[in-house]
């Protein structure tokens, strides 16, 4: 039996008057791939957020590995084993390649990171070309392996992507979710955001669908893909 | 002769903003705030090493330093009470809240040491001389002179490598970039701000030390003009950009003493603002800025 890594339960967000998040609960076991998909608007990134402590919930707990992190200040929270690649990607642009991936293992002691940088490398060989180079120069998509590399070098125990697929071209939006299950097959846990339901579903072991503010439905990937409501709503048929 | 001279004054006059020009553009970069007050962290700075040499005698390579450490100190202080807690205000209210603080110091500077002018002591001397005569004596360089310009280089070269450079140099860059993705990245944001502020005041305070040296005159009101001076110089480089604030410093002092020499003793402020127009006008972003679009 998987251990519970992150356990989300009864989390109400709120930006000024407005109810953002209604009692969310979920989880995420060690070595799933578990995806929160649900329209623009629906509260997901609001969620993702409220982990990592960016936004605080007012109602319920956020456990990881057993110690509540509700409270944690989000700094604080990369050295407990979680990284989040924020939507939009946000990479230093006016850094190099190597300095952010560098601010990555920020918390990491130096002796480390020279091996951490060869290993995110050999993960994304287009990073090594141009790790001299200024990020703001990097296609989208490279931007994107760039942001996830970036979040690697903590050793995260969680990865939480948000919106990986955002803004990119549909041959790439398939590299980038080969990479996220090969980082699974590697060990990775990973929490997935995304509006791209079809892709999230078909790599996810478990999903959550999100409606303004709630969850609505809950399966495997394979039993969201096959539901007819999920089928009309989010996969266009 | 005349010439070298004042060019040697202009490179003097300008070292001295572009230190404080540098102190306001790494505060803008990472704090993305002025800090009005970075003219007034000055004239404390004076006013320590006045008192530390004058009433404890003590050696200026001691006065230097104890004044650094006293304004270090000062603008962790007045990060940590007066701009901590608007982090997340309109920087309108940071802003006002700056003009606050600079008036604040002036004030406590005034009931503190009175509004009487002191006179500053030379620091830099050798043998008793306060310069080097060149080319039978026709023109002298003081060597306050000289260790401005050099101070000033040698902080420029030091700010370069210490942001490309060092860990923490790096998260300083990170954060001027963006602070969120840099809090997700295990940087502690509020602490680097407080290094922001500990580095530019501390620069402030070699500023302030240069400045009495060479002008040999302090009051509570000192640093308000350079100040503002520094920060025109700070943007004429470009904001936010450390090669930038040296060369808009340099540039400024340079204006500065020949419209001074050539033109005009009274237009001299006129003519700098002018050319910052000028400048504003063909290059937004400065001389070395970058122009980045407001996001909205």
């Amino acid at each position: 039996m998987a251990t519970t890594l992150l356990n989300v339960d009864g989390i109400n967000v709120y930006y000024g008057a407005i109810h953002a998040i209604k009692d969310v609960s979920f989880h995420v076991e060690e070595g799933e791939i578990v995806t929160l998909i649900g329209a623009n608007g629906a509260g997901k990134t609001t969620t993702l957020q409220t982990i990592s402590g960016l936004l605080r919930s007012k109602t319920g707990s956020i456990t990881f590995e057993g110690k509540n992190i509700s409270a944690i200040s989000p700094n604080k929270l990369v050295s407990h084993g979680l990284a989040q690649v924020p939507e939009g990607r946000r990479i230093f642009l006016q850094m190099t390649v190597e300095e952010n991936l560098e601010m990555g293992a920020y918390t990491q002691p130096s002796g480390g990171v020279a091996q951490d940088l060869e290993r995110v490398f050999s993960l994304f060989p287009r990073l090594k070309e141009r790790r001299r180079q200024v990020s703001g120069t990097l296609s989208g998509g490279e931007q994107q392996m760039l942001a996830m590399g970036r979040a690697l070098m903590s050793h995260p125990r969680l990865l939480m992507l948000d919106e990986p697929s955002m803004g990119l071209a549909p041959l790439l939006v398939e590299q980038i979710f080969e990479i996220i299950q090969n980082l699974n097959h590697n060990g990775s846990t990973i929490l997935l955001v995304e509006q791209n339901a079809q892709m999230a579903l078909s790599v996810a072991h478990r999903g959550y669908v999100l409606e303004t503010g709630k969850v609505v439905t809950t399966g495997t990937g394979s039993e969201l893909i096959e539901s007819p409501d999920i089928k009309r709503a989010y996969l266009g048929g | 002769m005349t010439f070298l001279s004042h060019i040697i004054t202009g490179l003097s006059l300008g070292s001295i903003y572009a230190i404080i020009a540098l102190g306001y553009t790494m505060v803008y970069g990472i704090a993305k705030m002025l800090n009005f007050a970075h003219g007034d962290v000055i004239m404390v700075g004076a006013y320590v090493c006045f008192f530390a040499v004058t009433s404890y005698q003590l050696p200026a390579i001691l006065a230097v330093p104890l004044a650094m450490v006293v304004c270090t100190i000062l603008g962790i202080v007045i990060e940590r009470l007066a701009y901590k807690p608007l982090r997340q205000a309109p920087s309108l209210a940071v802003l006002i809240t700056a003009i606050g603080v600079s008036y604040f110091l002036q004030n406590s500077a005034q009931i503190l040491w009175s509004a009487s002018p002191k006179s500053f002591p030379s620091l830099f001397t050798v043998g008793g001389n306060k310069s080097l005569g060149l080319f039978g004596g026709q023109l002298q360089i003081s060597y306050t002179a000289m260790a401005t310009v050099l101070a000033c280089i040698v902080i420029m070269l030091g700010l370069t490598w210490f942001t490309g450079n060092t860990k923490m140099g790096k998260a300083m860059r990170a954060c001027s970039e963006d602070k969120a993705a840099a809090q997700l990245m295990g940087i502690n944001v509020n602490f680097t701000i407080s290094m922001t502020f500990a580095i530019g005041s501390a620069l402030a305070a070699v500023a302030g030390v240069l400045m009495c040296s060479a002008y040999s005159y302090l009051l509570p009101t000192t640093g308000s003009l350079p100040g503002i001076k520094a920060f025109t110089a700070a943007v004429f480089g470009g904001i936010g950009s450390i090669p930038g604030a040296f060369l808009g410093g340099v540039l400024l002092g340079l204006i500065e003493t020949f419209t001074k020499a050539y033109i005009s003793t009274d237009l001299s402020d006129a003519v700098v603002f002018a050319v910052l127009i000028v400048v504003l006008l063909v290059k937004p972003a400065g001389l070395l800025g970058r122009y980045v679009p407001e996001k909205v």
